[in-house]
């Protein structure tokens, strides 16, 4: 796609004790994560985008269409004026209308612009049919962030803001939205921006992220990229860290429950995953998961073991790790080792190690269908 | 029949005044639900004031402020070629300066635990600020509204000094319910004081249970 909507923004607010500077522009594509921990600013960055803060002072500018401009200009278009869908952390239905009640309260007043978002598409896509004539507070967290979801989809929005929409959700409900969310992009054809403090929710669903800290952005760029980026491990969490990799379900081994995957050529083995070969999935591999070697390791009980070498170690001072990145065939790999073991195998940049990520690790939230 | 006057006379004053005051107190009540300004305080006082003052006090200033000496006496004069004190007209905006706070504080309440985070998901689904306050606000705050009304009525009906000292006891003009009451008892008429009294104290209680019983219902429904 050549004409991919151009969102620019720079702008400043001034909260008490807090101040959020942003400057970017990005051709959105696809679903944008806005990362940060509390208190980075990430949700009031989306406010400010969706028109709802409004103290911020600065540009924003959507497609071409000026939302706003600094005050002396005096541009701003309201949110109830802005393509946007909304979705928010706590859900927010309206509790006085049923669940068709809140859909209809959007679609009555969708723009005019039809890009195919009917009312029956929606609701089959979100699996809303048996929800339609509950109340929002007969429904579970999961429901309710589905219904929002649709709400905000049928004011046929041409740019979906959603704030941290998993993070009241337990990890089972977790599993069961993230595939609605996956396919928005694709299925109705609107960018998304998702603010999360989540690694997983970052390496599941999006494919570009800006990094948020202390109401200033520290990174930006693609997801793989940045998360490898382990400059930025006081940011993206020194636990949770890892990185991204692309892969094909290659074949399933029944009697072992185990499924091969093939990463530009290297085999990678994981506990069976329900999706047919030829799938492309992505993989999560978080750091404290990979192990080093400086020879092949033989009677091993890993099955993945990758042979690479060593682009960048930075050692953590006052603690005993040093993270590590490696360079193998289709990506990098982030390794957390000690900093002894660093010392003891001789490390350096350009070293010739292989990886060995434990299967067992790879389960769950850290495979996702592409 | 001799008491229907006061009595029809009661309730039109009453309805009227709720009316009034559901127009006048309702934006009055979203201002101060949502302002920020420092004004605020200020304003919270001073529709509280008839909660706290002697109706006395009120009705002597009321009086002063409908003389046709002074501006808004004086202006209405001129206008109607009648005076604002001893008129029905003079009682409605004394009964609605009486009977705002029973009409703003549980509006206000209800507006607030509405709170804004409703009306930021309306205003991202395409409602209008006017919009979003007719179809997400007012519908959440629908008790709110039920119970200003009801007790901005029962209260007007039961309000005696302010109209005193500006309606006084004209009948069909200013003789209302407890005005009536009044006369009776002061010669020794008890038997009409009962009816009216006794009418009252009913009517009273009957608005008193079923605020509090909508109080304690489940959320209001409307669509």
């Amino acid at each position: 796609m050549s004409d991919k909507p151009v969102l620019s923004f720079k702008f400043r607010l001034r909260h008490p004790g807090f101040e959020l500077a942003l400057a970017h522009d990005m051709a959105l594509a696809g679903i944008t994560a806005l990362f940060g921990h509390s208190g980075s600013g990430k949700t009031t960055a989306l406010r400010v985008l969706a028109g709802l803060e409004k103290g911020a002072d600065g540009w924003v500018s959507y497609d071409g269409e000026p939302w706003q401009t600094p005050a002396h200009e005096n541009v701003f278009v309201p949110p109830h004026a802005r393509a946007i869908g909304y979705v928010f952390q706590d859900a927010r239905l309206f509790p006085h209308l049923s669940v068709k009640g809140n859909l209809d309260f959007a679609a009555k007043r969708a723009s005019l612009r039809d890009n195919g978002t009917d009312f029956e598409t929606v609701v089959g896509r979100l699996d809303l049919e048996e929800l339609l004539t509950r109340r929002p507070d007969s429904l579970s967290g999961g429901e309710r962030q589905r219904v929002a979801v649709a709400r905000a989809l049928l004011t046929k929005p041409r740019l979906m803001l959603m704030d941290e929409p998993m993070s009241a959700l337990d990890s089972r409900r977790k599993a069961e939205i993230l595939p609605y969310i996956a396919k928005l992009p694709e299925a109705f054809g609107v960018p998304v921006i998702y603010v999360t403090h989540s690694v997983d929710e970052v390496a599941s669903l999006a494919d570009t992220m800006i990094v948020l800290s202390k109401g200033r952005k520290v990174a930006d760029g693609p997801v793989a990229d940045t998360l490898a980026r382990i400059d930025l491990g006081p940011t993206t969490g020194r636990f949770e860290a890892g990185v991204v990799l692309e892969a094909t379900i290659s074949s399933h081994d029944v009697e072992y429950h185990l499924t091969s995957l093939d990463i530009a050529g290297t085999k990678f083995t994981l506990p069976l995953i329900n999706a047919s070969p030829g799938t492309n999935v992505r993989l999560r591999v978080r750091a404290r998961d990979v192990t080093l070697a400086t020879e092949k390791p033989v009677s091993t009980s890993s099955r993945n073991i990758m042979e690479g070498h060593v682009v960048e170690i930075i050692e953590e001072p006052d603690t005993p790790f040093a993270e590590t990145l490696v360079e193998i065939p289709g990506g990098r790999l982030r390794a957390r080792i000690t900093r002894r073991s660093t010392a003891e195998l001789g490390l350096k940049p350009g070293t010739k190690v292989f990886a060995q990520v434990k299967s067992t690790s790879l389960t769950g939230g850290a495979i996702i269908e592409r | 029949m001799t008491d229907a006057g006061p009595i029809i006379l009661t309730l039109g004053l009453a309805a009227v005044t709720t009316v009034v005051l559901l127009l006048l107190g309702t934006p009055l009540a979203w201002w101060l639900a949502h302002t920020r300004s420092r004004a605020k305080p200020i304003i919270e006082a001073v529709t509280a004031l008839p909660l706290v003052l002697p109706p006395t006090v009120l009705g002597f200033y009321l009086l002063l402020l409908f003389s046709p000496n002074s501006p808004l006496g004086g202006f209405w004069l001129t206008v109607t070629g009648s005076t604002l004190a001893f008129s029905f007209i003079g009682l409605v905006i004394a009964s609605t300066i009486y009977s705002l706070p029973f009409m703003v504080q549980p509006l206000q309440t209800a507006f607030e635990a509405v709170g804004r985070a409703p009306l930021e998901a309306a205003a991202t689904l395409g409602a209008t600020p006017r919009d979003a306050f007719f179809s997400v606000a007012t519908p959440m705050a629908l008790r709110g509204f039920l119970t200003a009304c009801v007790l901005t009525f029962a209260h007007t009906v039961g309000e005696f000094g302010v109209v005193l000292m500006v309606g006084g006891n004209i009948p069909g003009r200013t003789k209302v319910i407890s005005i009536a009451v009044y006369e009776h008892v002061e010669t020794l008429n008890y038997a009409e004081a009962h009816v009216l009294a006794g009418g009252l104290l009913v009517f009273s209680f009957v608005v008193l249970v079923t605020v509090y019983a909508l109080n304690r219902k489940a959320p209001i429904n409307v669509g």
